[in-house]
């Protein structure tokens, strides 16, 4: 952290642009093209993904300091909950007799 | 903006009309006696203020002790109620309301303060140091569960309690079927509640974290500490989701959309679905503290080494991972298919397999100890018998294809009791027999405390089993009453005299506080038990208000032990003490808790102007702290010369 206060932040800008590119890509592939539906979100979503690890990566620091890898434990951790809990709900709420 | 005068107070029962009156009266007694004695000063300078995690505790204990008092006369009604068949003393709707008020303050305002309550006395000194980490933020949480619980509380009398059952499923619990403010009062109190919750959740985990003592590493930690921080650590999983399902509920109650309601498209079953989702975890939320207690505990009355820590650290992992994966097994009846039932069937087994680990360190740990029976000791040993019968009924629960006959019957009732009692009640007991010395310089009475075991063990036997077998003739929970054709009243009638013991043992426990602030013998000795084995022994009792003179180094597991058993670490030299910086006192919590309480207040009658009005004084508290500059102040060396100079006494000290 401390030579990247001093210096340039490259990785910053890197980041920054990455992030915009994803965006826009996620724009125009829903507004512009003519692809299916389901193909458009998958795209989008993959490209929602990607825009968030970029963030957690060149914003949020999780691969520095000196305890980088319990912030990486902490964070699979926390996406694994956070599947659990969407895909979870939508499995419990719509298996068998409940959603009739 | 309409307010109904006539629906404000709840009139028409004299069971009511009597709490009522006695409710004005404490109240009128308490500000005459504070101000004829001249307490107000005393009392918020020194404790409603207080960022000392020590007094913190103390007042979350004094609010569990009150709330395990107000949902114990719930259960005592109860019982008289189911006690005979065809019984008039409690009408269907004021039984419904006393069980979901009974199971909401038991879990949220009785166990949780409690466990909380020791957390603030216990980690910072087991981990060596001298607060907690955000000291102001934790007083805040204190009077949010606070306010919290006086807004659940003040129900009964004002509006009408939730009548849904501490589960509140929808649609029961929407606008369509229950039109009162009870279930208002149930989402937005408990909403409260849960952000302080949460916010102690975060505090422990960065206090645990952060600020241990040099030397100790996350394998040298006290057991209570480690079941502290992954308790923790489920509270800042699990509470986001019922702070979003209370949220969501609050729209559907409040604002009139449709999450919940079958009309309208939307889904009943969800409420369940995220309810438990965070419902099960918080299960795991009471219970791991518990179990960090009955580990010291033993530890310290057999005089060994807790068996197998390693072990047991793996085991509370894997309880906290799992405990996230098992949310529908209160649901099967639902009917959500084979599939679902049986992964969650198969998860739920599976949490008996770490549990059973931990059940083996702690009679290993026994074995060939030279136990001690001390009061704490007595808890921690009537729990493992008894929290076993809860745990196996557990595994029969979580059988789907069997639970669809217990499913809602008072074998089920009689299952969570035999594990949340024990698991919690029984360890609360056991930690306040343990750490009162170190708290307040005197043992609670052994004499009375054999009484408060007796009785309560007996009687909560006696009031729980007979309801396994009146489950599995068929009677089901929530019901107020049965038909004497049933057969069902003998047991009911020996569940109830159960009852009045289990109060008994409760009323002992309260004489025991009362007889040994009067006549128990002061102790200065900072190891009154003798054999105690971890870092909060090792400073004086009572605890001074630093904690620590210099903060202690650890090299292994069982740092006072090794300092016992080495003789190294007592003396203290007059040159290594500093002036301590500790966190000053705020009355910014104090006064934001007031405001979320008669901000709540007005939500659930739905006044919005006002709501907003008082909202508006939550922001400004947010400002206000933002650009408060409180940086607390230093202890001066002469203060803790002194101190330090009368609990050592003079030959554990060195003046260079």
């Amino acid at each position: 952290m401390s030579n990247q206060e001093k210096g340039f932040p490259i990785s910053h800008i890197v980041g920054f642009l990455l992030s915009i590119t994803f965006t826009v890509v996620a724009l125009l592939v829903a507004l512009k093209t003519d692809l299916p539906k389901t193909t458009i979100m998958f795209v989008i979503g993959g490209l929602a993904v990607l825009q968030a690890g970029l963030q957690l990566i060149m914003f949020m620091h999780l691969n520095e300091g000196k305890d980088n890898y319990s912030k990486i434990i902490h964070t699979v951790y926390a996406i694994f909950m956070a599947v659990v809990i969407v895909i979870g709900s939508i499995w419990v709420v719509t298996a068998g007799h409940s959603i009739h | 903006m309409d307010i109904k005068w006539d629906q404000l107070l709840v009139s028409g029962d004299p069971l009511i009309l009597g709490s009522q009156i006695a409710i004005v009266l404490t109240m009128v007694g308490v500000v005459a006696a504070l101000s004829y004695f001249k307490k107000w000063k005393w009392l918020w300078n020194g404790w409603l203020t207080s960022v000392d995690h020590k007094r913190i505790g103390i007042m979350y204990i004094i609010m569990g002790v009150l709330m395990f008092f107000r949902g114990g006369v719930d259960g005592l009604m109860m019982k008289a109620q189911t006690a005979v068949p065809e019984n008039t003393f409690l009408d269907a709707q004021h039984y419904n309301e006393v069980f979901t008020t009974h199971g909401v303050i038991m879990i949220l305002f009785m166990a949780m303060p409690m466990l909380i309550g020791i957390m603030n006395i216990v980690i910072p000194l087991q981990i060596g140091a001298r607060d907690v980490a955000f000291p102001q933020l934790n007083l805040l949480s204190f009077w949010l569960t606070f306010a919290g619980a006086m807004l659940f509380n003040v129900s009964f009398v004002i509006g009408g309690s939730p009548d849904a059952g501490w589960t509140s499923y929808f649609p029961l619990a929407g606008k369509e079927f229950t039109p009162g403010v009870g279930n208002n009062y149930y989402m937005i109190a408990l909403q409260i509640a849960g952000i302080g919750t949460l916010m102690t959740g975060i505090n422990f985990i960065v206090t645990i974290l952060k600020m241990r003592t040099k030397g100790m590493t996350l394998m040298r930690m006290p057991m209570f500490t480690w079941t502290s921080l992954i308790t923790s650590l489920i509270i800042v999983i699990a509470f986001p989701i019922f702070t979003v399902t209370l949220l969501l509920g609050m729209m559907d109650r409040l604002y009139g959309t449709h999450f919940f309601t079958v009309s309208g498209g939307g889904l009943d079953m969800l409420w369940s679905n995220l309810f438990w989702l965070w419902g099960h975890p918080e299960v795991y939320i009471v219970i791991l503290p518990a179990f960090g207690i009955y580990s010291e505990i033993i530890a310290t009355f057999t005089k060994k080494r807790l068996f197998g820590y390693g072990s047991m650290v793996i085991s509370i992992v894997l309880i906290s991972a799992l405990s996230m994966l098992v949310w529908v097994h209160h649901f099967y009846t639902m009917g959500v298919g084979p599939a679902v039932n049986t992964v969650f069937s198969i998860t739920t087994m599976m949490i008996s397999i770490p549990t059973g680990v931990k059940m083996f360190n702690w009679l290993f740990t026994m074995r060939k100890g030279r136990i001690e029976f001390t009061a704490p000791m007595m808890w921690a040993l009537a729990f493992i018998p008894t929290f076993l019968i809860g745990g196996v009924t557990g595994v029969m629960l979580a059988m789907a294809a069997a639970d669809f006959q217990y499913h809602n019957t008072l074998f089920l009732v009689a299952h969570f009791h035999y594990t949340l009692i024990p698991g919690v009640v029984y360890a609360v007991f056991a930690a306040l027999y343990y750490w009162w010395p170190k708290v307040f310089g005197f043992k609670l009475s052994e004499k009375i405390g054999k009484w408060h075991f007796w009785l309560f063990n007996i009687g909560f036997n006696l009031t729980f089993f007979p309801m396994f077998f009146l489950g599995l003739q068929g009677a089901v929970r929530r019901s107020y009453t049965y038909s004497e054709e049933s057969g069902f009243q003998p047991l009911f009638l020996l569940s109830g005299v159960g009852a009045l013991i289990l109060a008994a043992g409760f009323a002992a426990l309260c004489y025991n506080i009362y007889w040994s602030i009067r006549h128990a013998e002061r102790t200065t000795a900072n190891d009154p038990w003798g054999n105690a084995r971890t870092l909060e022994w090792a400073t004086a009792t009572p605890v001074p208000h630093y904690n620590f003179a210099t903060l202690p180094e650890v090299d292994s597991l069982d740092a006072y032990w090794e300092m016992k058993k080495n003789n190294k670490g007592f003396t203290l030299d007059k040159n290594q003490i500093k002036p301590i910086h500790m966190p000053g006192n705020s009355g910014l919590p104090a006064i934001m808790g007031g405001i979320f309480l008669v901000f709540g207040f007005f939500l659930v009658f739905e006044w919005h102007l006002l709501a907003a009005i008082v909202g508006i004084g939550i922001i400004a508290g947010l400002i206000m702290r933002s650009f408060e500059s409180n940086d607390g102040y230093h202890v001066p060396v002469d203060e803790i010369v002194k101190h330090e100079r009368t609990w050592r006494g003079e030959s554990k000290w060195k003046a260079k």
